[in-house]
């Protein structure tokens, strides 16, 4: 009897921690909710279309923070993902074999560097750069493009594209070396004994084979992109602006809030960011949740 | 195609491969020499001993800021572990059904939330009932995030333990939960402390979910109701302040943060190497 009454105390211990783990993500998802009723109520679908931010007037929309939020992805992804690939590949199947273990370590500390110390890089270190050497360089022999024309300030959608797309790699080179491993010895030998040289039997069967995991891998890093918060406010530039120059000041979902949740005195400035939150909540959930499903069922089908 | 420009293409991309591994530790180590070059410049020993000065007053330390960051990874550590252990447990050793699938999935989708709704959610949960910022709203954050990651290292590590080492304590007649907590659990040591060890690295580092729950003080605090200062958000206010004295000590503070980092990684490490995960 006592026997069974600690068996019941543990296995319920256990239960509700993991119960607790599902009913704070729905909590979160409900209170965001509760939290923006007010601005759904004041700007409707509005909010998402239009592109005005102005707390004394109190009207708000979301398009500006939405819209920076894409392109410092995008431009994560861009630069980030071929470099990821590249780091995978060079881990799993070009370096000697005991070198991978220190070498995946480099990229791992990658990954734990505080997204503090990225934004304080990416303002005083980076941003001088782009601002006198990147900026009018690209200014200069791509100035043709929209993306490339205006004075570059050094803070703005560029530097935060850069400095995103260093902070997803760990992410990014990290899953799909995994899946990369996954992919049987044999397969490559036999590529080889076909007489496919290395790269042939990398893009061909490899990466063939992986396909499917490395663009799980890019989605993940993708959501990272999206919800990164300190390192992108400090180098935005923090203006609720829509422009196609890639030099400009910009705004991003998570900055926004960074930025003026604190100082929110309306009613309205409070729900509109809490709004805000919650598009970035669906936003990434969805994202991450598709990927994981994925990847758990790939794994396991294995 | 004949075989010498496929095999020229082939040492092409292979060199571009090794290229882009160069340039992701190259970033790396710019960061570090970065942080290195300007942190240690500004290191001294009043930054351990002393409160925030205003600006133009020489002198000023963060020693506050260093205890509130311990402060809340202690916070988030009491409440995080022992609920991120447990629900890993119930994944690996009772759950065979919907709940622990879920509980899985739902915890790897939850480490990838943005820290920041996090701090949004606390706010609404915890700050705005009790009608200040706190120490423990901030703490409450930080578990939330460390919960997923705790959750995936116990599975993992209970996951390496063979079944053999259950059915021999059962057969002894020891009762399940007691097999989970003197067999199981010990022998999956290792591998909890790497983890455990990673998380607080991570949420030692987090800024977001800070800014609007534990905020900032200037002042000693050791009550859990009350604002506290961290690294983190200290240096992020110090390093947009327009003061070169302030930036500077930024730059000393990010140095120390990354260092405290850095140590709890590399432990991390060596200990999952020094014992050898369970096989």
């Amino acid at each position: 009897m006592k026997r069974d009454l600690g068996e019941k105390i543990f296995k319920g211990l256990t239960f509700i921690s993991s119960i607790l783990i599902l009913i704070s993500v729905a909590f979160i998802f409900y209170e965001l909710i509760i939290g923006s009723l007010p601005s759904i109520k004041a700007f409707g679908w509005k909010f998402l279309i239009e592109s005005i931010w102005d707390p004394i007037a109190e009207r708000f929309s979301a398009l500006p923070s939405i819209y920076g939020t894409i392109i410092t992805s995008i431009i994560a992804l861009i630069i980030g993902f071929p470099i990821s690939i590249g780091i995978a590949i060079f881990i799993s199947e070009i370096c000697p074999y005991y070198l991978r273990q220190p070498l995946s370590f480099i990229i791992e500390l990658l990954g734990a560097i505080p997204s503090i110390i990225y934004g304080m890089w990416g303002l005083f270190t980076l941003a001088p750069i782009i601002q006198l050497k990147i900026g009018p360089f690209l200014n200069k022999y791509l100035g043709f493009l929209p993306f490339f024309q205006g004075y570059p300030l050094g803070v703005g959608y560029l530097t935060a594209g850069i400095v995103l797309a260093i902070m997803i790699i760990p992410t990014i080179s990290s899953i799909s070396r995994e899946i990369i491993m996954l992919v049987p010895k044999e397969q490559r030998e036999g590529a080889l004994a076909l007489g496919m040289t290395k790269w042939e039997m990398i893009s061909k069967v490899v990466l063939g084979n992986a396909k499917g995991g490395i663009i799980a891998g890019g989605m993940l890093g993708l959501g990272r992109a999206l919800g990164e918060t300190m390192a992108v406010t400090m180098v935005i530039g923090n203006a609720p602006n829509i422009s196609i120059s890639l030099f400009s000041p910009g705004y991003t979902i998570s900055s926004t809030i960074a930025n003026e949740f604190t100082e929110a005195v309306g009613k309205l400035h409070l729900s509109s960011l809490i709004e805000l939150a919650l598009i970035l909540f669906f936003i990434t959930f969805f994202t991450i949740a598709f990927t994981r499903y994925f990847i758990i069922k790939r794994i396991e089908k294995r | 195609m004949n075989y010498r420009v496929r095999k020229i293409i082939s040492n092409i991309m292979l060199f571009l491969c090794t290229l882009s591994f160069i340039i992701g530790s190259f970033f790396l180590f710019w960061i570090l020499g970065d942080l290195l070059r300007k942190g240690i410049s500004s290191i001294n020993l009043n930054l351990f001993i002393e409160l925030p000065k205003p600006p133009g007053v020489p002198g000023g330390g963060i020693a506050n800021a260093i205890v509130g960051t311990f402060v809340l990874a202690i916070i988030a550590s009491s409440i995080g572990i022992p609920i991120g252990i447990l629900s890993g447990i119930y994944i690996v050793e009772y759950g065979n059904n919907k709940i622990s699938f879920w509980t899985r999935f739902i915890s790897e989708v939850l480490s990838g939330i943005p820290t920041i709704i996090i701090g949004v959610f606390v706010y609404i949960l915890v700050v705005i009932p009790m009608k200040r910022f706190s120490a423990l709203a901030g703490g409450i954050a930080l578990s939330i995030i460390m919960i997923p990651t705790i959750t995936k290292v116990t599975e993992e590590s209970l996951k390496m333990i063979p079944n053999s080492v259950r059915e021999a304590s059962y057969a002894l007649g020891v009762p399940k939960w007691r097999t989970i907590i003197k067999i199981v659990l010990p022998s999956a040591s290792s591998g909890l402390v790497t983890g455990i060890m990673t998380a607080l690295a991570r949420i030692m580092g987090e800024t977001a979910p800070l800014l609007f729950t534990s905020l900032n003080n200037s002042f000693w605090n050791i009550r859990l109701d009350q604002p506290i200062a961290s690294l983190t958000v200290q240096i992020f206010n110090y390093a947009m302040s327009p003061y070169k004295e302030w930036k500077s000590i930024a730059w000393a503070g990010a140095f120390i943060l990354v260092l405290i980092i850095l140590i709890l990684n590399v432990l991390a490490k060596y200990y999952a190497r020094k014992r050898g995960y369970y096989e």
